[in-house]
């Protein structure tokens, strides 16, 4: 037997409204499947199982406002009898239900009836007290609002990034002539459905170079720092009616770079079309953000906690460079800056970090 | 020059950049400046684009001719011209 809780899907995220089932109790599930689709800030999202098992019992129900790691659901594992595990042990766990004769303010309930609110549902979702006019105009704001409480999600991770960690920041200069020339070399060879994006190419530096500094990637919980095992890179990608979304590239630095150009992408288009899943979310180890495209030179980003390092990616463009032979010549290259937590790591690690991203950049491996 | 060709090629365009920006519609595009600036596409909105483009037109744009397809004006004319479709009228000034 197995529990599946609400997961966390990040530092800015500490409840999502449960909005439905996807699987049947006595259903086998692999790992990875689809159970449920939970709302939250970040627009929909599906909560993956992250080991196979059948559902057994089905414990959130729709409407409901869950706190991070609530009880979703109890499975069996595999070979174990679902149906042993269907029924509740003794004590009910679940939370009570409405109380039929919940107050509601009469304010609410003609507000109510104006937007459609459905009363019933927003009693489930608010079981401890009545009912106001606030509530039942935030369940019926239009979903554009949410955009505000993405933001106000945002404004409380950054505020507590700046409280907390005491950044330190270095930038470079790369020359990426070399690796540019590489991939339109690359690309010409391929079909326009498998083309790489030079960020792609740049995600997979990043995360082999920080094989070389692992002081840069992890989690600082409790003033402790806990290196992380793999490179997940939560890559910040911006929405198009305002807002950010980091979806995670799990272990980065041991994909092809065509695996990571697939996986960015789809991971880039689930964030935009608002069908992220619980994996996406979860497991970063540091964050890559780029604004080059968007006309930005330089950028110094703020570390999403706990994690303990940001590397921002500046605009590529031509520019004025001194060759090897002290000639002043014409290429390509990219502003890089290293955002890092000072109580992790110090600049010389820092630094060593972009030296290594240098060295890779200049002499890029496409396969 | 075949009418009918002109208004598949900007079908085929006003279809594929639904896929990629809903919002955007043809008629409010300026179409001598930059498509990528005036609706906010990012090199991966971009690829996309183009992919939905080959996939209703059966043109596909290579890297070095994305120079040529930054505008819309631009980027029927190329498409016209790979497609063998004359060039698109000239909109009166």
């Amino acid at each position: 037997m197995f529990e599946l809780r609400l997961p966390s899907f990040g530092a800015d995220m500490d409840a999502a409204q449960f909005v439905q089932w996807r699987a049947e109790p006595g259903q086998a599930l692999e790992r990875g499947a689809i159970v449920a689709v939970v709302e939250t800030q970040k627009g929909a999202i599906d909560v993956e199982l992250w080991q196979a098992g059948t559902l057994a019992r089905r414990v959130a129900e729709p409407g409901q406002r869950l706190p991070v790691g609530a009880l979703l659901a109890v499975l069996a594992s595999p070979g174990e009898d679902w149906q042993a595990l269907a029924v509740p042990a003794a004590a009910p766990s679940s939370e009570p239900a409405a109380p039929a004769g919940q107050q509601v303010s009469p304010a609410a309930r003609r507000r109510a009836a104006e937007l459609g609110v459905d009363l019933a549902t927003l009693a489930r979702q608010l079981p401890a007290r009545p009912i106001t006019l606030a509530d039942v105009e935030a369940a019926g704001a239009p979903p554009d609002q949410r955009a505000e409480g993405m933001r106000a999600a945002i404004g409380a991770a950054m505020a507590r990034s700046k409280r907390e960690i005491p950044h330190y920041y270095l930038g470079c200069e790369i020359n990426v002539e070399a690796a540019l020339q590489a991939l339109e070399a690359f690309n010409r060879q391929r079909a326009i459905g498998t083309r790489v994006l030079f960020v792609a190419l740049a995600c997979r530096a990043i995360a082999q170079s920080l094989r070389e500094t692992p002081a840069l990637n992890g989690h600082c919980i409790d003033g402790r720092f806990q290196p992380a095992a793999a490179i997940h890179l939560g890559v910040v990608t911006a929405l198009r009616h305002g807002g950010l979304l980091v979806p995670t590239l799990h272990d980065a630095d041991r994909l092809s770079l065509t695996g990571l150009m697939e996986a960015l992408n789809a991971a880039v288009a689930r964030a935009r079309q608002g069908q992220l899943r619980s994996s996406d979310l979860a497991d970063s180890t540091i964050t890559v953000s780029n604004l080059g495209e968007a006309g930005a030179d330089q950028l110094y980003g703020v570390i999403y906690p706990p994690q303990v390092a940001l590397i921002a990616l500046g605009s590529v463009a031509a520019r004025p460079v001194v060759q090897q032979d002290g000639a002043l010549g014409v290429a390509r290259t990219l502003h890089v800056s290293l955002a890092a937590d000072h109580r992790v790591s110090d600049g010389r690690i820092g630094a060593r970090f972009l030296a290594a991203l240098r060295e890779r950049l200049q002499h890029p491996e496409l396969s | 020059m075949t009418p009918t060709d002109h208004e598949t090629l900007r079908q085929g365009v006003a279809d594929a950049l639904s896929e990629i920006a809903p919002e955007a519609e043809l008629a409010g595009i300026d179409p001598r400046r930059s498509l990528r600036t005036q609706l906010d596409l990012d090199s991966f909105d971009f690829l996309n684009f183009l992919i939905a483009l080959h996939q209703r037109l059966g043109v596909e744009i290579p890297e070095a001719d994305y120079g040529r397809v930054d505008t819309l004006d631009g980027l029927l004319s190329y498409l016209a011209a790979r497609s063998g479709v004359a060039a698109p009228p000239r909109p009166e000034a």
